[in-house]
């Protein structure tokens, strides 16, 4: 495994303005290539802490790194140009419905062209071929022309990770990607995010409810309660009874 | 937890519905002192009606020859309509998504162009195309310019309402690639909300049809000059004609909208 750490946390703290604490001292150090699962319960910080690393959210403060570069304080063309390299899948797919699957993928591509290229759609036949590529690998070529709206909720998702594709991303973040999703997508979809960490060595965080997911997919598991990591181990000393402890509430203890 | 829930009671006003009853009350009383205020007799429009009747019977009698002389202010008037719901639809559009509070996030411009359209809704058409009758002159291009002022203010309004319902994932989701604000508009906003910004198009190009035969009258333009030159001239077999031909442009015109926007929503 890589040694050198993609994403490190020192130190961060984020408040709402309300004065609620999303998160609390968080110190984290994610390898290269790690694939890691967040646990915890709702509210407990879970989206807030992937959404920090894209910037999706700021920080209050302390210094957080992708890549070797304090991004806390990045504006305009470098956040762009970081964005680009973060994939990023939610629980609810956020693809437009009403435009085609095409157009979708394509969008994930974006960030590499100037605002009138993308509006007017002038994509390079590269990035077209590469959008074709990037559905056939989550098996959705079929429904190129097929508008989003027309599709599943587990297609929707493995188009939005063909979009996230389209970006060469070096890490993805995955809020709750299944929770939408019955059981059999479920596998479909993290097994796509598994063949991404190991066959193109992307660092993958994934946020999830199900703690059984988490121990089949993950290579590292921390859990967090009240905006803190309450929880960091690797798989091999996770116990079953560390990640049921993670999920009880104050009422129940 | 134990299990002691109990139906919570209604509070008093709950109970009574003051408020709807109350609401009524009001309304019933407004209506009153407002008739009262303003004159309005009921009986004088009952006393009058003969004179209606007078006038239709002098009506009946279209004289259909001046169908060829009206044909040419009537396509003016749905020219006009068009190009002023053309032009103040390209204004909205801007002004639209910078009032959006979803979209602008600084309070300050949002609120600046909102009074901006507020103040311009609040201009009558009517005190627009008589300012710019004075301005250019007896013609349609005073009535094309009121009518794309009052469709910018009314298609503002109605845009960025729909603009602040979207869906706002798909704005997360290129924003989380990088893309510039402009690109974010372009991918995630319009395709959600493009269908009825052609429908209210369409809607506002139905009142501007109308509106377009009013403001003739005072002459912007367009079968409402000829409209009143007839009047003047106590001419009403050709008013009957002009009044026929108007409503079936108008039926139709609406029968079209209506269908496309039926097809669209």
């Amino acid at each position: 495994m890589a040694e050198e750490p993609i994403i490190l946390f020192e130190h961060v703290n984020k408040t709402y303005k309300n004065g609620t604490i999303g998160l609390k001292d968080i110190n984290l150090s994610i390898p290269k290539g790690q694939f890691l699962v967040v646990v915890g319960l709702s509210g407990a910080g879970k989206s807030t802490l992937l959404r920090t690393i894209n910037r999706m959210h700021g920080i209050t403060d302390g210094k957080l790194y992708v890549d070797g570069d304090e991004i806390s304080q990045y504006k305009g063309k470098a956040l762009r140009t970081l964005r680009r390299q973060i994939g990023m899948i939610f629980q609810n797919f956020n693809l437009v419905n009403r435009s085609s699957v095409q157009k979708n993928v394509l969008s994930g591509r974006v960030g590499y062209y100037p605002a009138w290229k993308s509006i007017l759609g002038l994509f390079s036949k590269s990035d077209r071929d590469k959008a074709v590529r990037s559905l056939r690998r989550v098996n959705m070529l079929e429904k190129l022309y097929a508008r989003a709206d027309e599709l599943s909720g587990g297609q929707q998702q493995r188009v939005a990770i063909a979009r996230t594709l389209m970006q060469d991303p070096k890490i993805i973040l995955a809020d709750e990607p299944i929770a939408s999703l019955d059981p059999k997508t479920t596998k479909t979809v993290m097994d796509t995010l598994k063949s991404l960490n190991q066959e193109d060595e992307m660092t993958v965080i994934v946020n999830l409810h199900s703690v059984s997911l988490a121990r089949e997919y993950a290579d590292r598991i921390i859990g967090l309660r009240a905006g803190e990591v309450v929880y960091d181990q690797m798989i091999e000393n996770v116990k079953e009874a560390d990640l049921n402890q993670i999920y009880q509430t104050e009422e129940d203890s | 937890m134990e299990n002691s829930q109990k139906i919570p009671s209604r509070s008093f006003a709950q109970r009574w519905h003051i408020k709807p009853i109350l609401g009524t009350v009001i309304m019933v009383i407004l209506l009153v002192f407002s008739s009262q205020m303003a004159d309005v007799n009921v009986g004088m429009f009952f006393a009058n009606l003969s004179q209606f009747t007078d006038l239709l019977v002098r009506m009946s009698n279209p004289t259909w020859s001046y169908l060829s002389i009206i044909w040419q202010p009537l396509y003016e008037t749905i020219q006009m309509a068009i190009l002023g719901t053309t032009i103040g639809t390209i204004f909205a559009v801007p002004f639209s998504l910078l009032a959006a509070s979803n979209l602008v996030h600084n309070g300050i411009i949002r609120n600046v162009i909102r009074i901006i359209l507020d103040l311009v809704r609040t201009l009558p058409d009517l005190l627009l195309a008589a300012i710019f009758v004075a301005i250019f002159g007896i013609g349609s291009t005073a009535g094309v310019v009121t009518l794309a002022i009052f469709s910018f203010g009314m298609i503002s309004k109605l845009f960025y309402e729909v603009i602040e319902t979207i869906d706002m994932g798909p704005i997360e989701a290129l924003e989380s690639v990088g893309a510039r604000k402009l690109t974010v508009i372009w991918y995630a906003v319009i395709p959600q909300i493009l269908n009825q910004f052609i429908s209210y198009f369409l809607y506002t190009l139905e009142i501007n049809v109308r509106a377009s035969t009013v403001l003739g009258y005072i002459g912007a333009g367009g079968i409402g000059v000829f409209l009143q030159r007839s009047l003047n001239e106590f001419n009403y077999g050709a008013t009957a004609v002009i009044i026929l031909a108007t409503l079936i442009i108008v039926l139709v015109i609406d029968g079209i909208s209506n269908h496309l926007r039926r097809i669209l929503l």
